[in-house]
């Protein structure tokens, strides 16, 4: 029982960050039909930022993580409009091989700079962990920290999506971007404002893996991207609640796995429940399915 | 349509003589053992392209996952000419069968599924095969395959590639490869008009993944030394990158991509801090300036009215 719940406890808080980037990733795809490949650099980058304003500013952990989720919108914002934009009318696989290429340019650029070796997060969050049941389960602070962000940043695209006339417009372009834009909706005005959201989503994510396991790495966002994308896909890729179960599933699932002796076998794992789920249910746990005209 | 026209004789003439001339520039060493070792990568690069672009290109599904049938090929071929002590050529051709095989038992299920959903599933697919091969001690595991006869040689990778071009080329001119290119332009209607479409992309699916698995063996069977690693999502990227960067559903495009690619990365080796980066913005800038790939859907003609009349003769 006590080692259901300590799995539950890790589940989460892996599952935030898988959450965080689905989210991204979702709502991106939403919008443009792109598989966004260089959100989990985006990731990385933020992961990065938050590590130079703790280590060498010596900025708390809020500051850092505000600040590195500003930059990281800023980044998300420039890169669709240097890269995607251009080729928002030509065929999807184009596309898809510009964002892999910007993946690859921003990976690269940050090995240039910063080095290819692993760099140590400091420690901005006291250590202070709770046990409970008689010491069989230990609660850090790290997951409240995780969790707790994780669902007021939830909150907030929430209220953003549902409540605010820009979230309409977004809701609307995902709809019929055509319909929208002869609606008056500025269709490249709510483009760039998802990916800034996005962006600063993944940006958030980056800091709190940062927090979460102390170490960073340049190629540290390509295989938590790529499982971001299947936590995406897995919940239905398009809708927002559906990336938030896909990243909070696969995380516990990944977590369950390992528990159990097949640590080596969790990744294979993740990807086979996503062949699995994609063949009974296509469009994902939440998605709709959409009929296809002639 | 005769099979010894002006045409096809031109080009088989041509071939042989190309093969002649590097044969004897390779054994009298005028190219040396590394410039001997790029041509084989860009003949097993050929290889897995023009795969590709059979699935990709002409037949429109989406695969992220090629590599996986190369790892296939190359652990096949590795343990039936290492471990078994077979000769070459019964590699190379089970390695062929057994990653055809594979082909079709993961496309009857995945092909069903569109576009970047299938896209995610063979990306899916790829990392499963990796992650088992990684943890199959019998193969060497993560440690990797080790003592793998040499037997590629450039005769091999010709012979190889020009078999794999030829074929593809003969197979998308005939019934079935007409059938496939149907399914790429609206599989609604293609299907509307009899097309049993699940058959023709398992069937593409096979056939790529066909000579992916002989590229793989080819590989194998080359470099004495295989891991699961070295057949990864970003070799798949890599494949795929070719595929496009030559022009989606131009044989000749992906030849010519694998040849450019290749070349540039070559003269990259120089710079290696800046090599992906260069990488990067060369692959970016293609992209933006010419999105349909260097050739597009053309093919490349350089004896014009020969190619043409035999067309004619073909349609």
């Amino acid at each position: 029982m006590e080692q259901v719940i300590q799995q539950l406890i890790n589940g989460i808080s892996l599952g935030s960050i898988y959450a965080l980037m689905a989210l991204g990733y979702t709502m991106v795809y939403g919008i443009i039909n792109l598989i966004n490949f260089a959100h989990g650099d985006i990731y990385m980058i933020g992961a990065y930022i938050g590590f130079a304003l703790t280590t060498f500013l010596n900025l708390g952990f809020f500051p850092s993580l505000i600040i590195s989720m500003a930059v990281t919108s800023l980044l998300g914002v420039v890169i669709e409009k240097i890269a995607y934009k251009p080729l928002r009318k030509s065929a999807r696989i184009t596309a898809l091989i510009t964002a892999i290429s910007i993946s690859l340019l921003l990976e690269y650029t940050m090995m240039y700079f910063a080095g290819p070796q692993a760099r140590t997060f400091p420690k901005v969050l006291k250590s202070k962990s709770i046990s409970f049941l008689k010491g069989n389960v230990i609660m850090d602070i790290k997951n409240i920290y995780i969790l707790m962000i994780t669902l007021i940043l939830m909150i907030a695209l929430q209220c953003i999506v549902k409540k605010t006339k820009m979230g309409k417009a977004m809701r609307a372009t995902s709809f019929d971007s055509e319909a929208a834009e002869l609606m008056g909706i500025n269709v490249d005005k709510v483009i760039s404002f998802t990916f800034a959201i996005g962006s600063a989503l993944a940006g958030a994510a980056g800091v709190l893996v940062g927090i979460y396991y102390n170490t960073i790495n340049p190629l540290m966002g390509s295989l938590p991207g790529l499982k971001a994308f299947v936590a995406a896909v897995l919940g239905g890729i398009g809708t927002i609640p559906g990336a938030v179960l896909g990243g909070f599933s696969l995380g516990m699932i990944e977590t369950i796995v390992s528990a159990n002796g097949g640590s080596i076998y969790k990744d294979a794992v993740a990807f086979l429940i996503l062949i699995i789920v994609l063949l009974l249910k296509p469009n994902g746990l939440l998605g709709k399915s959409i009929k296809e005209k002639v | 349509m005769k099979v010894f026209n002006k045409g096809n004789l031109l080009s088989i003439s041509g071939l042989i003589l190309f093969y002649i001339i590097f044969q004897i520039l390779l054994s009298t060493g005028i190219l040396d053992t590394y410039i001997e070792l790029n041509i084989i990568l860009i003949c097993i690069n050929i290889i897995l392209a023009v795969g590709l672009n059979l699935i990709t290109g002409f037949t429109g599904q989406f695969s992220l996952g090629h590599a996986a049938f190369m790892s296939i090929g190359a652990y096949t071929s590795a343990i039936i000419t290492a471990k078994l002590g077979q000769p070459f050529f019964v590699g190379i051709i089970l390695s062929g069968i057994i990653s055809a095989l594979a082909g079709i038992i993961i496309g009857i299920p995945t092909l069903r599924l569109r576009g970047d959903y299938l896209a995610i599933a063979t990306l899916g697919f790829g990392e499963i095969v990796k992650i088992i091969a990684l943890n199959i001690d019998y193969i060497g595991g993560a440690i990797g395959f080790n003592d793998i006869p040499q037997y590629t040689n450039w005769t091999w990778a010709f012979g190889m590639t020009v078999l794999a071009v030829v074929l593809i080329k003969n197979f998308l001119n005939s019934y079935q490869g007409r059938a496939c290119i149907a399914i790429r332009e609206d599989e609604i209607a293609a299907e509307a008009m009899g097309i049993n479409t699940t058959y023709y992309k398992v069937l593409a699916f096979a056939i790529g993944a066909f000579f992916a698995g002989i590229a793989g063996s080819l590989y194998a069977n080359y470099f004495y030394f295989i891991k699961p690693d070295s057949f990864d999502f970003m070799k798949s990227i890599d494949i795929l990158v070719i595929v496009v960067f030559g022009g989606l559903g131009s044989i000749t495009g992906s030849i010519i991509g694998a040849i450019v690619l290749s070349v540039i990365s070559l003269l990259l080796q120089s710079v290696s801090d800046l090599r992906m980066i260069i990488y990067a913005l060369i692959l970016f800038g293609i992209m933006l300036f010419r999105p349909t790939g260097l050739m597009g859907n053309q093919e490349f003609k350089i004896f014009k009215k020969g190619v043409n009349a035999n067309d004619s003769a073909k349609g």
